[in-house]
């Protein structure tokens, strides 16, 4: 964790609001600007940016919607093939270091060394729940901005 | 060039207008046709009921969910997904124009769903009793 970081954490953490006009552009900011991504997959969690997950985790995901982490997200084939295409195009290097393919941003080395400073109150506080629920803290997580100065911790 | 592009222009939307007119439904819609299925699919088949619908709608299945894990038991309100904690728009037609106006959701969201709530497809039956809880919303 960068010094930046660690103070706008420890800044969040006081319940201080860091006004997002510090926010540095591009950082932590990615695409999901695809219409047919937003409609399908953005009912039931937020649109998570492509770039979180390498081509073959987004591969083996959109292969398995119709038990997808233990509920049916399958869609028509043309729909699924436009929106795998899209995923792959957009998706991140391939740092995982595994053989099988991580299915999880959650489990990637990225998001853990990310997180690793968040009290564990914060992650079992009742409006995060989820791991799943990034808006829960980034407030702009649905557009795809998880910069540090757009985090809110719960309080 | 720009007359011949105009014209172009116009026949491309006029060719699309009837697939998108064709795709609006009502609510109502839905329930005329979750009806001529129902009466194909069981015999002796005696109409819908908001209350049957209300309590399929609230009970669980045999398996982990019901309908109002997400919806709330009041799907006249916003939802929570039961997972993720992300908020769903509300269900009953009253409080969302949204809902029961396109007939490609309505079959994506019940097959999903219903295989999530009963691990199986609903009847006819049984959507048009939801339906019909859901209509008798305000």
């Amino acid at each position: 964790m960068n010094t930046t970081k660690r103070f706008c954490l420890i800044l969040a953490l006081a319940g201080v609001t860091v006004p997002a006009g510090m926010a540095v552009a591009g950082e932590h900011v990615y695409t999901i600007s695809d219409p047919t991504y937003q409609a399908e997959c953005a009912s039931c969690h937020i649109a998570y940016p492509p770039r979180l997950l390498p081509a073959r985790s987004w591969r083996a995901l959109m292969s398995g919607l119709d038990k997808h982490f233990g509920t049916d997200a399958s869609l028509d084939p043309p729909t699924a093939a436009r929106i795998a295409a899209f995923l792959e195009q957009h998706a991140g290097r391939d740092r995982t270091g595994s053989s099988a393919p991580v299915l999880r941003i959650t489990e990637t080395r990225w998001f853990v060394h990310e997180h690793d400073e968040v009290p564990a109150r914060v992650w079992n506080s009742p409006q995060v729940k989820s791991a799943a629920n990034c808006t829960a803290c980034h407030v702009d997580g649905d557009k795809g901005n998880f910069n540090e100065h757009g985090i809110r911790l719960p309080k | 060039m720009r007359t011949f592009l105009l014209v172009r222009a116009v026949l491309a939307v006029l060719a699309v207008m009837p697939a998108v007119a064709a795709r609006a439904e009502t609510p109502a819609d839905f329930l005329r046709s979750f009806e001529t299925a129902a009466r194909q699919e069981q015999a002796g088949f005696a109409g819908f009921s908001a209350a049957r619908g209300a309590d399929f709608f609230n009970s669980t299945h045999g398996r982990e969910w019901s309908c109002a894990s997400c919806h709330t038991r009041n799907p006249a309100t916003t939802g929570r997904h039961a997972k993720t904690e992300k908020p769903i728009a509300p269900l009953a037609p009253a409080a969302n124009a949204e809902r029961f106006a396109q007939a490609d959701k309505v079959e994506k969201w019940f097959r999903r769903n219903c295989n999530d709530v009963l691990g199986r497809t609903c009847t006819s039956a049984e959507k048009g009793d939801v339906l019909t809880y859901l209509m008798s919303l305000r």
